[in-house]
């Protein structure tokens, strides 16, 4: 076999696929998103056509040339479309860009004229895809000479991203590792039973099996796999190896060998005898008196358990002023029950770490995660290490959103490491990502609210179950999270939630994008359309009468305000996205009149919605980033920051706003990061902090540099420091200009390196707004879906990278329509996940997703770094009940149950007496269904 | 993905050599994206040199290794194909014209349609397996080669049997399929239906009406197995109430329901994640119209007529005289 042009005399294994077969002959760059065909990011070209090798048998590439990602460089140069996709910035995360190049490399005229049909095997997690279709198409987006805050600064590891470089996590050449053992884990196949023995002897015995671990191994230590800068947010319910197994899926045992396939034999060989005891799936009936009990045995206290004989982990119960007077006050009340599904972040880069010792004999965690910080001071927590003995490093993490702030894989891999004093790695495959690691908390929202035919809201009552699964990770605040800005944002005297996070014998629940707002928001802003219909009122303007405006206190379980969530005056954006949407939607409406396509065509119904967001700019309770920065011998800085990099772009954004700070150019700023070396401490990548926290620390250091650099050359100049300018390559002090090499060579001799120190405690925080607007068009016929418009504006503060921001709307945009139409993880009957590849799992491709209009808003926000605001969630949050509420205007049916498939879409139609049923059908009968003025009601719609 | 049981991979074609834990291994793409660990051995059909596309007077037949790619290009090949004294047969065929649609009907990308094969498509025997549209529709046969050396034929939809079961006995091999000439000269409709654009089938539906007035109509994607209707020729086909002879063998409006409503009973509709039952039926319904319409024979619109005569449309007994359900 020929790979890259260098002939190899590796022979493959009979079974195995060309794409671990090129990763073991040390090309990297090819990478497994799905290891089934689906994705595309493993595509090489075999005798110049393109294959997906995770399904190409490896040992039919023999005799054959084989070209990956890092031979589509010549010596001359980089392809032109690795040129392309450097000129687009045609990615974030880039674990699918190898992928996307090797495919679009072979695009002749014809097919990049229909990039839906011929990309459509190429899944992208984090664009929206607009970046890659620019990219394909040769768009430059790259610019801005100053290279700094403000400027479309391309990505630092841009060039190693579309030259397969770029290291990810399991992207560690098998020489610096050369006694790697693999652990591969015996998942339970009940949803609640107790281990009575575990039988490894035949385990043991398999050839190249090191060890078995079983909970008579694991540490006595609870702990939650959620990470938070608090580890008491959460309970402590879960054990590396538990001797009950509460879900289908969960871990019972762990084998070590020298290879994958020895361990998958050593764990299909031991046996297991289990004591199966009732399981509930059902939150609802979870929560029931003689309900099963899943961790009954744990004190409230000491666990941080709400109530464990009733499966409650948290709840929360308040009220404002009184709801049933605001309800009985008002001329039209809105009663109905919202339900979200389970989804699943799909990161194309699955779960994976390895746990090795480096040569202090400290144990180093090599990891795919947000949260490195946090995760040594878990370890550290459970299998009680000192902190200086563990190391917790990440390079390039490809795609988290949230489900990358777990401990999933780092506690397992650090006890075998433990034990045998060896390097040990464990890589999720996609079915255990699905079944194995965690989802979105499935929401019920029984919603009750009121409004007068003035437009004045006068009541928001809420009734919320959240199912966490087997376990409480980031149960509570989600659940807390979910009614606070959701609720926050509209003024009203009377408020109610009752909310419930509730224990089920199901997959885990956990951190996503939008940690629960996007299912409550689905709830309120459908609710709110449904209350402007009531009383027959624009449901544009029924909202302008009732957000928060400038200088509004923003309630919403609790009487007073968040004391350290402030809304300056000048980084109020509302108002400002609400009109950039309606004016967008107004110009493309009359766009379609103009060009005479308004009309989709008899059995068409076109109708807009509209939702409005807000979310704090980060969680409570303090978030911590340390940054250093320093100068260089050669003139150049180097930050160090702790955040990790998934494509959320904030190492530019770190870059330019070190850059800006010292009058120098991001090129000209190394960025370390995500390794618990560089730094003291950080709480993370998640809650959107990466700038606004993380960038506030670094942007402080740079600024602390800056004034220490003036000093110094006004020391060596002998020039005031007020006279002292600082440029891209020295100091000017009146006159005299000392490079910046000549100050650090006279640091250097003063023993005084050039460094400073940044810090930020993420509070004060500030609340940043987005507003979606949709126009569709619905086949009632068919239930097939049209988006003949998607607007975004969003309200970021000031745009640091432009380009960048632009990309992470557009990516929360296509995530949320993937949420909002297809992506659904099916837990059976018998609360097995059923959904366990991408084909069962539809991931929006880029055939699925419109290209949106991002609008942003003009705001300053003192808070954050040169005004910036977070936006990285918080685009995800008001695209599904947009959806939906534009669908209820084209149709008169309101959809409370998401996703809105096109199956869905028809039969409520159908049901409703809406759906054109043909001719060639005779009516179906309509059980039990009302329809009236305002569509199909599942509940009860009063008129006062 | 890797399959670590996996101890050997031969190249053979003999059903004879097969033995349990082995597994035929054509284009990779269903084995290798599915993975196992139990499977023994991979019996190799992809070097066996099997002519992918073989033309003939009687039709076509597709190797069972012929790739998605070579398939796809058969419409474009087969018009420049013409060999000197021969008539450019594939030219004659206007139901050529339903491959690309069906191609295209896979979820799965170009990429992998240089690696899969028509004989693998069929053998996974998926609800929405586009080659089990294409086949079905067109009167496929398959050639099977069993363990003791024998040779069997049988209709496409009778290999393809259930939601990922086929006929196949263990150890038997997938040689060919051959598509009659008279269904390739037939008028063809295609309709498809997916939940999102360019994704899994939900419902495809092929209509045929061929030279001899016949109209057949295959539902597959909808339903758990192909299911074919069969409606004769006009001079024994359907007659309305009045005793006015309809289009040809194409049916009435109601009477293509009613053999529909014979033919596919609800519990057969597919149910998975790419579409609810009730949703596929509905649609079934919907496009099997849109096909009659679209086969009508011009100047032949009867449709006036038989809706109003609509209860005189349906027969007695368990199916519309003149209809006849085949599959398994």
């Amino acid at each position: 076999m020929d790979i890259n042009g260098s002939s190899t005399d590796a022979q493959p294994r009979p079974g195995q696929c060309l794409r671990t077969f090129l990763r073991e002959q040390g090309n990297l760059g090819v990478k497994k998103g799905c290891d089934g065909g689906d994705c595309g990011a493993c595509t090489v070209h075999v005798d110049g056509k393109p294959v997906h090798s995770c399904i190409y048998p490896a040992v039919r590439a023999d005799g054959r040339q084989v070209t990956t990602v890092e031979g589509l460089a010549t010596p001359e140069g980089l392809h032109p479309m690795q040129e392309n996709f450097l000129a687009a910035q045609g990615f974030q995360c880039g674990f699918c860009t190898a992928g996307m190049l090797m495919t679009a490399a072979t695009f002749d005229e014809e097919q990049k004229r229909n990039l839906p049909r011929n990309l459509k095997g190429n899944l992208c997690r984090c664009t929206g895809y607009r970046a890659i279709e620019d990219a394909v198409r040769g768009v430059c987006h790259v610019g801005g000479d100053r290279q700094q805050a403000g400027d479309n600064v391309a990505a630092p590891a841009g060039l190693g991203v579309v030259t397969g470089a770029a290291r990810y996590t399991l992207d560690v050449p098998a020489g610096e590792l050369p006694d790697l053992l693999h652990l591969k884990v015996l998942r339970s196949p009940h949803a609640h039973a107790r281990i009575l023995s575990i039988d490894a002897a035949d385990a043991l015995g398999v050839p190249g099996v090191q060890a078995v671990f079983t909970h008579e191994d694991a540490p006595a230590q609870c702990f939650s796999t959620a990470q938070h800068e608090g580890y008491l947010d959460d309970p402590d319910d879960t054990r590396v190896l538990d001797d009950v197994v509460r879900f289908i899926g969960q871990r019972v045992a762990a084998v070590v060998a020298d290879s994958v396939g020895a361990a998958e034999e050593g764990v299909r060989r031991l046996r297991v005898d289990y004591q199966v005891l009732p399981a509930v799936f059902d939150p609802v009936a979870a929560m029931r008196p003689g309900a099963p009990v899943i961790h009954g045995e744990k004190d409230p206290l000491e666990s941080r358990i709400s109530r464990p004989e009733h499966n409650v982990v948290a709840e929360l119960h308040s009220e404002l002023g009184d709801v049933e007077a605001g309800l009985a006050g008002a001329d039209f009340v809105h009663e109905n029950t919202y339900r979200t599904q389970r989804v699943q972040h799909a990161a194309l880069e699955t779960h994976a770490a390895i746990a090795y010792f480096d040569a202090a004999d400290r144990l180093v965690l090599r990891t795919s995660t947000q949260v490195p910080f946090l995760t040594r001071r878990a370890l550290c927590r459970v299998f009680g290490l000192p902190p200086e003995e563990v190391r917790v490093i990440c390079e390039r993490v490809g795609g988290g959103f949230g489900g990358k702030q777990e401990m999933l894989t780092e506690d397992i891999v650090a006890l075998a490491a433990l034990k045998l004093k060896r390097p040990v790695q464990l890589e999720f495959t996609r079915e255990e990502q699905f079944t194995a690691a965690t989802t979105r908390h499935p929401f019920r929202i029984h919603v009750r609210a009121g409004a007068r035919r003035d437009g004045t809201l006068t009541a928001l009552s809420f009734d919320v179950v959240t199912n966490t699964g087997a376990y409480g990770n980031h149960a509570p605040g989600v659940m807390f999270h979910g009614c606070g800005e959701s609720i926050a944002i509209y003024r009203c005297a009377n408020k109610k939630v009752d909310a419930h996070a509730v224990y089920t014998n199901t997959v885990p629940a956990g951190a996503f994008r939008g940690y629960g707002l996007s299912q409550m928001i689905f709830a309120v802003e459908s609710a709110m359309d449904e209350l402007a219909a009531g009383i027959g009122m624009d449901p544009m303007e029924f909202r302008r009468r009732n957000i928060i405006a400038k200088g509004d206190v923003m309630l919403s379980t609790q009487p007073e305000p968040e004391e350290d969530v402030i809304l300056l005056p000048g980084s109020y954006g509302l108002d400002q996205c609400i009109a950039l949407t309606a004016d967008a939607l107004a110009r493309g409406r009359e766009r379609e009149r103009a060009a005479g396509v308004d009309d989709p065509g008899p059995g068409w119904l076109v109708g807009e919605g509209s939702a409005v967001s807000m979310i704090d700019t980060v969680p409570p309770r303090g978030h911590f980033a340390e940054a250093t920065v320093a100068l260089l011998p050669d003139g150049c800085y180097q930050a160090s920051v702790g955040t990790a990099e998934f494509g959320n772009g904030t190492t530019t954004v770190h870059a330019q706003l070190v850059a800006t700070a010292l009058g120098t150019t991001a090129d000209r700023v190394l960025v370390r990061q995500s390794d618990t070396d560089v730094v003291g401490h950080d709480s993370g990548a998640f809650g959107s902090t990466g700038t606004v926290v993380a960038g506030k620390a670094s942007l402080a250091a740079a600024e602390e540099l800056a004034c220490i650099l003036l000093k110094s050359a006004a020391v060596i100049s002998g020039a005031d420091v007020s006279d002292c300018r600082l440029d891209s390559g020295s100091v000017g002090c009146a006159g005299v200009r000392i490079p910046l090499e000549e100050l650090y060579r006279h640091a250097e001799a003063a023993g005084t390196p050039l460094l400073a120190q940044g810090r930020w405690g993420g509070s004060p925080r500030s609340v940043a707004f987005n507003v979606h607007g949709f126009r569709v068009a619905v086949n009632s016929g068919t239930g097939e879906l049209r988006i003949m418009q998607s607007v975004q504006a969003a309200d970021a503060g000031v745009v640091v990278n432009p380009m960048q921001c632009r990309g992470q709307v557009e990516g929360g945009i296509a995530q949320a329509m993937g949420a909002a139409l297809y992506e659904d993880v099916v837990v059976g009957a018998e609360g097995a996940v059923e959904t366990k590849i991408f084909r069962q799992y539809h991931l929006p491709t880029f055939a699925d997703v419109p290209r949106s209009e991002v609008y942003f808003a003009k705001t300053s926000d003192e808070l954050g770094p040169l005004g910036a605001k977070s936006m990285s969630e918080s685009p995800f949050n008001p695209v599904a009940p947009a959806l939906a509420n534009a669908i209820r205007n084209a149709t008169g049916v309101r959809f409370t149950e998401l996703p809105l498939a096109r199956d869905r879409i028809y039969l409520g139609l159908r049901d409703a007496g809406l759906a054109d049923v043909g001719s060639a059908q005779q009516m179906q009968a309509r059980d039990g269904v009302n329809v009236g003025t305002v569509g199909l009601v599942r509940a009860v719609d009063q008129i006062h | 993905m890797d399959m670590n049981t996996i101890e050997s991979t031969i190249h053979t074609t003999d059903p004879g050599r097969w033995r349990p834990g082995d597994a035929w291994l054509a284009g990779g793409t269903v084995l290798f994206s599915y993975g196992s660990s139990v499977l023994r051995r991979l019996l190799d059909i992809s070097a066996a040199g099997w002519t992918s596309v073989t033309v003939t007077a009687d039709g076509l037949e597709l190797a069972a290794t012929c790739t998605i790619a070579e398939l796809y290009a058969l419409p474009e090949s087969a018009e420049t194909a013409e060999v000197a004294g021969q008539p450019n047969l594939p030219a004659t065929w206007p139901g050529l014209d339903l491959v690309r649609p069906c191609c295209d009907a896979f979820v799965a990308s170009f990429k992998i349609w240089n690696m899969s094969t028509v004989g693998g498509n069929l053998c996974t025997a998926l609800p929405a397996g586009p080659m089990t549209s294409l086949t079905a529709a067109l009167d496929g046969t398959a050639r099977i080669w069993t363990v003791d050396g024998g040779t069997r034929v049988v209709a496409v939809e009778e290999l393809v049997v259930g939601d990922g079961v086929t006929s196949l006995a263990p150890g038997e091999l997938l040689r060919s399929i051959t598509l009659p000439a008279a269904a390739l000269r037939a008028q063809t409709a295609f309709r498809r239906l997916s939940l999102s654009n360019l994704g899994r089938s939900g419902v495809l539906l092929i209509g045929r009406r061929d030279d001899d007035g016949g109209f057949v109509l295959t539902v597959t994607a909808a339903t758990k197995r192909p299911v074919k209707l069969r409606f004769a020729p006009s001079s024994t086909g359907l007659t309305d109430g009045g005793g006015m002879r309809d289009g040809g063998g194409v049916p009435t409006a109601d009477g293509l329901r009613a053999a529909l409503d014979a033919a596919i009973p609800q519990s057969l509709y597919h149910d998975d994640i790419h579409g609810l039952p009730a949703w596929r039926r509905d649609m079934t319904y919907r496009l099997a119209e849109e096909i009659r319409a679209e086969l009508l024979p011009p100047g032949n619109n009867l449709d006036g007529i038989t809706a109003i005569t609509s209860d005189g449309d349906r027969p007695a007994g368990n199916g519309p005289a003149g209809t006849r359900q085949e599959g398994a």
